[in-house]
């Protein structure tokens, strides 16, 4: 894995304000007669893994979509509150809704190849925002595929349809997808759900390094994990956030009785 | 199951043969290139050239298809992405409606409408003269016979897109419209062809509503606003009456033999396509 930190290929959208910060508040949110999301209120500091866990059906997946608004197409859904990016609300602007999200790039639970070539997949965000040049789109393509540990298994085949990949290779593969737009923020929803101990820990390692450069929220169900990789975790449950702060802190200090359960395992 | 398909493959093989030996007297006298390629159609004199009428067929299919593709599939994009469910409820009738429409009302709809629009409208910009009854004048009815069917067929094929793949390409940071055109269509694209195949068939055999506004004259059409004779016109028009010809009914059966291959010869094309096409984007 080969992942310098001064080498950019193509950067063309400057990542601006260093130090950007996402806030949630006071966020709620239903789908129809559901309150899904309960008063959540939550700071995601810049250049940190925050890792979300709570168990299944808790939320975590709504949250992140409300962050970049894919929520937004969800029939009858219904929010409230404000999420900060930068100090600017995000919730409820019309247009800016691309700009968002290229800053805030979402990597869904379930890996899920666009309908084209490997290379394409890699490729289709920076051609969408505007990036023609074959060859600045090859460096593009190789450079990501590399820092999620799959350009050598892929690349005699980059022209073959991304379905035929195996889920791991999939979800390895949308990372990259997400990482070559280049946002701020990257919300990884499980994005090793599907991978083998040793790809895991290839991912886990590459959000480390990835974390100069991004912020990273990632969801997970692996307490491991979490603990292995996490600057800052959020405790989720129906819908409220329990408790939140630094790792070290939540893992050997938890305040609530719910999360002391949670990490004990007493939920499974 | 297995009697079925064998069942429907041997009455294709009947209408091929039955065709075939209707059509050898006039194969006896003339090569089947020359009365492919000629256009000399004399039945008095006993010259029968179907290549205008084979020409008039093509252009008019082509042209129903280049009229209804584009507006089938906007419509389609519209009501599967954009539109209020209600848009959707009030529309679905409607295009059932449409589709269940017998064709001489199309063709009528045509004579009264379309005719004299061309003729007195819009014919006038581009030629010195046009009856109205065109090329043109059977493309848009045809185009307006098959859209109905196109609309229900892509909005089908539409809605089994995974909205997984929609969100994928939407939290990328494209556009709606980017999104529809290239992830929808592309992961539509076998559909969308399978779909195409059927309205190209239906719009080529369509014979009641072309025979009423194409204007039925034996020339190659060289403009839109030429008239246009397609084979099943042909055919609609004449059986039964000038069978007293010699070898008149033995040539049009003969153009229907060539409806027939042709069809053939396209559903066989597109199938190898298709096959392409879904090799290299979904599996
Ligand atoms: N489109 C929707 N319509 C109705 N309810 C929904 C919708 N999407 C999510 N929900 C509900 O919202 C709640 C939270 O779902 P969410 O997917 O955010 O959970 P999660 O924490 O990501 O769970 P998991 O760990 O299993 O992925 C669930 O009860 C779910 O049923
Ligand atoms: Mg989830």
């Amino acid at each position: 894995m080969s992942l310098k930190k001064s080498f950019r290929p193509g950067y063309k959208f400057v990542r601006q304000s260093e130090g950007a910060e996402l806030e949630v508040r006071n966020l709620n949110v239903h789908i129809k007669n559901n309150h899904i999301l309960k008063n959540v209120n939550l700071v995601l500091p810049d250049k940190k893994i925050t890792c979300i866990i709570g168990p299944s059906g808790c939320g975590k997946t709504t949250l992140l979509k409300t962050m970049n608004r894919l929520i937004d197409s969800v029939e009858g859904v219904r929010i409230d509150g404000g999420i900060l990016l930068n100090n600017e609300n995000i919730v409820g602007s019309g247009e800016k809704i691309i700009n968002l999200r290229r800053k805030i790039g979402l990597v869904s639970q379930k890996p899920c190849p666009l309908p084209m070539s490997i290379f394409d997949n890699v490729a289709y965000g920076c051609r969408i925002h505007g990036i023609r040049n074959r060859r600045k789109l090859r460096m593009i393509v190789q450079y990501y595929l590399e820092a999620v540990g799959l350009w050598d298994e892929v690349s005699n085949r980059l022209n073959t349809p991304a379905a035929r990949l195996s889920v791991g290779q999939q979800q390895r593969l949308c990372l990259a997808r997400s990482l070559a737009v280049e946002p701020q923020f990257i919300l990884a929803d499980e994005a090793t759900s599907a991978l083998d101990p040793i790809s895991s820990r290839n991912v886990e390692e590459l959000f480390v390094k990835l974390k100069q450069d991004y912020s990273i929220i990632m969801v997970t169900h692996t307490l491991h994990q979490a603990k292995r990789i996490a600057d800052h975790v959020v405790f989720m449950y129906l819908g409220e956030i329990i408790e939140a702060g630094p790792a070290n802190e939540i893992f050997t200090n938890p305040q609530h009785q719910l999360t002391k359960e949670y990490l004990s395992g007493a939920f499974n | 199951m297995l009697s079925l398909t064998v069942l429907s493959l041997l009455i294709l093989v009947f209408m091929a043969v039955g065709l075939y030996s209707k059509s050898a007297d006039i194969l006896k006298e003339n090569s089947v290139w020359t009365l492919l390629t000629s256009s000399a159609w004399s039945p008095f004199n006993g010259q029968f050239g179907f290549w205008s009428f084979i020409v008039s067929s093509i252009y008019v299919t082509l042209l129903s298809l280049i009229i209804a593709l584009p507006i089938s599939l906007l419509t389609a994009l519209f009501l599967t992405e954009k539109a209020k469910p209600w848009i959707k409820k009030a529309v679905f009738p409607v295009l059932d409606i449409l589709a269940g429409i017998p064709s001489v009302v199309y063709g009528l709809w045509g004579i009264l409408i379309i005719v004299p629009w061309i003729a007195n409208s819009l014919g006038p910009h581009f030629v010195d003269y046009t009856s109205g009854y065109t090329l043109l004048a059977g493309g848009i009815v045809l185009s307006v016979m098959i859209i109905p069917l196109l609309v229900s067929l892509f909005v089908e094929i539409f809605s089994t897109v995974p909205s997984e793949i929609k969100d994928a390409s939407a939290s990328l940071g494209a556009t709606p419209w980017q999104t529809s055109r290239k992830v929808v269509v592309r992961k539509a694209l076998p559909g969308i062809i399978a779909s195409t195949v059927l309205a190209v068939s239906k719009a080529f055999g369509e014979t009641l509503a072309v025979l009423m506004v194409c204007g039925n004259m034996v020339e190659i059409p060289r403009s839109l606003f030429d008239s246009a004779y397609p084979l099943p016109a042909l055919i609609a028009n004449n059986y039964g009456e000038m069978l007293s010809l010699p070898k008149y009914e033995s040539a049009l059966m003969f153009a229907a033999l060539v409806m027939f291959v042709i069809i053939l010869i396209f559903n066989t094309v597109a199938r190898i396509v298709l096959h392409k096409v879904e090799e290299k984007f979904t599996l």
